[in-house]
């Protein structure tokens, strides 16, 4: 979930009065949005580096408001406090207006060699602006904001913002070899080239991170003015002749990326959140883009769509009664401005360009829910009248499981993925026959691999219990995964039964005597006959030669078990003797 | 004259708890649903209407599968209801209006949380001709290939309830969930607004602690959203609300445990599973153990 810190003062400024902490919270709960922290800058550095590092910090009390991921429209300040305005009905939503500049339009050129690395762009311009140190942190802020939420850490779109006063438009967004790309970036003192800023950068720690997105490609995206000022190279950084300062009065803003849809959100986010401070407040100067292929756009789009939805509907998917008038009320109060037409039934909601997360009917109906407030809802229960059943396989296992505990042994639960050395080298096997599942990204060794038998996982649970008395007697019904090319995905599951025992003796007869019991349980007669078990002497590199069975009935092997090899102890880091047996329950549902 | 130590005959507290909860779906009506599959497929992830490119899928966040790496089947036409879907909306939504990838869907990983098993079962369902009215459940491990620490270990159990009907309302959800925590003990209940790509709305639920004298977060819940029902096909009145939880919590606080580790994988003590109480869920959870004296 995203986080919005915040002045708690400026906020409450922008609200028109003062709340508590509790109060504050609990408007967050109503909203959706949570309240996760009261903290300050000074306490904030006090935490990660200490007092003394503290001293002279800030003091300001910051909220930090946790919002949902698809709001980016609450990403700050002041989205936040305009939600919360129209949500309390103490503002109506403002209407957002693109309008036609006074003089010639700016234009944004697209060529067409940005096709293979970055080929959306968007553009807009925000006019006679007024910043306030406050104001201009926020407008920074947003855009880091959007960078990490719906740009994907930049890949999909790239915000750059630029002083317009101190360029010359048009302007061309174009890709060219790295080489020959050479500007001022921001905050730096001389020109470098591309290639010496994909160096630079690499151990700065923001910006390293954003290098792959270009890195690889035979030509840079850059974007130039009239006058061969670079105003950036996207996604990785500005150019610092049009770096924005608190006394910036015109904004020329480009978004640039690989999902033209985003990049389009977030352009309309951003000239909606700021365009208050603009001076004809809430319009935004239109920018015209240009594509390659030489077809004209105008951005930006800040479309209203319009939506029709029943009155019924809602108050049947909520579970109120509530009247066409009021739902429209309430959806008003959540930036969805509806009014009611037609038969009476109908209410017409109009999306606006800050929900763009608003993409079906069932999107309206939660938002005319919250603003009833989940909590004043009317509990009911559904006649769905059904007969439960147990899966069959969960069912026997429960079973087992008790029986297994009247016998004698301890319930173990152990992890299901493991090191390739746990099923294969420590059992005296070569990874290669035991038809494992392989994980490609591993964070270490313990998840290379999900287990293909229960028994490393019971051995090493053994080792960290080895202070315990003896006779250790523990047993696992849990599933195992190999690969099997009959199923959709390739692997399947299958539910095993492992119990070892482990003392001054190996117990081998004790392990014995409970698969004697198992069978009895399940009700399979000791027989060579159909449906009964035999046990025939075997063979496996787990096990001590000359003591190990396999088990077999209905028809097929269903495990082994027998005393443990030496190696087998010694790797697992045991030091007793142990035997084991292990077999797949399947084949008796 | 001491009394003798009785040992031996130990079931494990989170698998105690797990059957708790299994007896209180079972007495609701719900039926147990298949999930002996660790391996699912990004196509699944996406069947439940969640983009692409969401953080949820992330490398980071997910355990992808090296061998086998890609589903070898994919039901096509399903496939592309959904592809459909995504990218151009359909069944009265914008979609996300992104380009969807055939190669990302075919990806296998480990299910990374329990709607993925229960996406299939719902697709049975609605193969199922005439719709007939089903409660599901199921309780299971899932993965996240997420940062450790005392409360989060790379494998965790996911309790999850499903119900589809015609005509079901959030009303409804909330009615059902009281009756569910009332069976935990759990009485007082509190809902909040909250985002998941593939429901709407979402819900959170949060009941109060007695001990701590605050409202803790208890589970989550929501309807699906018609563009993952439709394209499987489902009928168009058919809602379908569903909530979870996870297993190791309630445990946890049932047992005053505090480090994960000490309750799932190789390291638990096993002294721990002799000493833990019979599991009745609705009796007031112990208070935290007290660390031994460094």
């Amino acid at each position: 979930m995203p986080t919005v810190s915040v002045k708690r003062d400026l906020l409450f400024q922008a609200l028109g009065r003062t709340y508590t902490d509790e109060e504050f919270d609990e408007l967050c709960f109503e909203f959706g949005l949570e309240l996760d922290e009261i903290t300050s800058e000074k306490q904030i550095i006090s935490k990660e580096q200490g007092n003394v590092k503290a001293e002279g910090a800030s003091d300001v009390v910051l909220y930090k408001v946790d919002v949902p991921a698809n709001r980016y429209d609450l990403l700050c300040l002041e989205g936040l406090a305009r939600g919360l305005q129209v949500f309390k009905e103490r503002i109506k939503a403002p209407v957002y207006k693109r309008v036609m500049p006074k003089g010639e339009i700016q234009k944004l050129i697209i060529t067409e060699e940005t096709a293979k690395v970055r080929p959306f762009a968007v553009a807009a311009v925000l006019r006679n602006i007024k910043f306030t140190k406050d104001r201009y942190d926020s407008f920074i802020e947003l855009q880091e904001k959007l960078h990490q939420n719906i740009c994907r850490k930049r890949a999909l779109v790239a915000i750059g913002t630029h002083d317009l006063d101190t360029l010359s438009g048009p302007f061309t967004f174009t890709a060219k070899r790295p080489s020959d790309i050479k500007f001022k970036p921001l905050n730096k003192t001389k020109e470098y080239t591309a290639c010496e800023l994909m160096n630079i950068y690499k151990t700065d720690n923001h910006l390293k991170h954003y290098l792959h997105i270009i890195e690889n490609k035979p030509l840079y995206p850059v974007i130039y003015d009239s006058n061969g000022v670079v105003l950036s190279m996207p996604p990785i950084i500005n150019g610092n002749h049009s770096k924005i300062t608190v006394n910036t009065r015109n904004i020329f803003i480009e978004c640039t990326g690989t999902d033209f849809t985003k990049a389009k959100i977030v352009l309309d986010i951003i000239v909606t959140m700021f365009s208050e401070y603009c001076e004809n407040q809430f319009t935004v100067e239109a920018a015209e883009v240009v594509s390659p292929n030489g077809k004209s756009s105008t951005f930006p789009e800040l479309a209203y769509r319009k939506e029709m939805v029943r009155a019924d509907l809602i108050n049947k998917k909520v579970g109120i009664r509530e009247s066409p008038a009021n739902l429209a009320k309430l959806l008003t109060r959540m930036c969805l401005k509806s009014e009611v037409i037609g038969d009476g039934n109908q209410i017409e909601v109009e999306i606006p360009p800050t929900r763009a997360d608003v993409i079906h009917a069932c999107d309206i109906v939660e938002d005319a829910a919250i603003a009833y407030g989940y909590n004043n809802i009317q509990m009911t229960l559904p006649k769905t009248y059904t007969i439960a059943n147990q899966f069959p396989l969960n069912k026997l296992t429960e079973l087992l499981r008790l029986d297994m505990a009247a016998a004698g042994f301890t319930e173990a639960l152990t992890f299901a993925l493991c090191s390739q050395e746990d099923i294969a080298d420590k059992l005296g096997l070569d990874i290669s026959e035991t038809k494992a599942v392989h994980i490609s990204n591993p964070k270490t060794a313990e998840f290379q691999v999900a287990r293909t038998t229960l028994l490393p996982g019971l051995l090493k649970t053994i080792a960290a219990n080895r202070k315990m008395p003896l006779p250790l007697k523990l047993f696992e019904i849990s599933d195992i995964v190999v690969k099997d090319s009959s199923k959709d995905v390739g692997a399947k599951n299958y539910r095993h039964l492992c119990a070892v025992y482990y003392n001054k003796n190996p117990g081998f007869e004790i392990i014995h005597g409970l698969l004697d019991r198992i069978m009895q349980l399940l009700d399979v007669p000791p027989s060579e006959e159909k449906g009964g078990y035999v046990i025939k002497a075997s063979t496996g590199s787990a096990f001590f030669p000359g003591r190990c069975a396999e088990i077999f009935a209905r028809g097929q092997s269903i495990g082994k078990l027998g005393v443990l090899h030496p190696d087998v102890i010694t790797k697992f880091e045991l030091t007793m003797p142990c035997s084991s047996l292990e077999i797949n329950i399947e084949p008796f549902l | 004259m001491s009394a003798c130590l009785f040992r031996d005959t130990y079931l494990h507290p989170l698998l105690k708890v797990r059957s708790q909860f299994r007896q209180i779906f079972l007495e609701m009506g719900f039926t147990e649903m298949p999930m002996d599959n660790f391996i699912e497929n990004s196509w699944n992830v996406d069947g439940l209407f969640q983009p692409q490119q969401h953080p949820a899928c992330d490398q980071h966040d997910a355990f992808f599968l090296k061998d086998p790496a890609e589903a070898l089947q994919l039901p096509m036409d399903y496939v592309q209801r959904v592809k459909w879907t995504h990218s151009q909306g359909s069944y009265g939504s914008q979609g996300y209006k992104y380009t969807w990838k055939l190669e990302e869907a075919r990806k296998n990983l480990l299910r990374t949380h329990s709607t993925a098993a229960s996406a299939r079962t719902l697709y049975s369902l609605a193969q199922k001709k005439p719709f007939t009215p089903a409660k599901y459940f199921s309780i299971d491990r899932v993965f996240r290939n997420e940062t450790l620490d005392a409360t989060h270990l790379a494998e965790f159990h996911q309790i999850e309830g499903v119900i589809a009907n015609h005509g079901l309302t959030l009303g409804h959800l909330m009615g059902v969930l009281r009756e569910f925590f009332t069976k935990l003990g759990i009485t007082q209940l509190l809902f909040k607004p909250a985002y998941n790509p593939y429901t709407q709305p979402s819900m959170e639920v949060f009941s109060y602690h007695q001990s701590l004298k605050k409202w803790v977060e208890v589970g989550s819940s929501e309807v699906f959203r018609p563009e993952m029902l439709l394209p499987m096909g489902l009928p168009k009145n058919v809602s379908v609300i569903a909530w979870g939880l996870s297993l190791e919590r309630p445990t946890m606080i049932k047992y005053g445990i505090n480090n994960i580790r000490e309750l799932v994988g190789n390291k638990v003590n096993t002294q721990m599973v002799y000493d833990s109480p019979v599991c009745s869920l609705d009796i007031e959870p112990r208070s935290p153990q007290t660390q031994e004296a460094a």
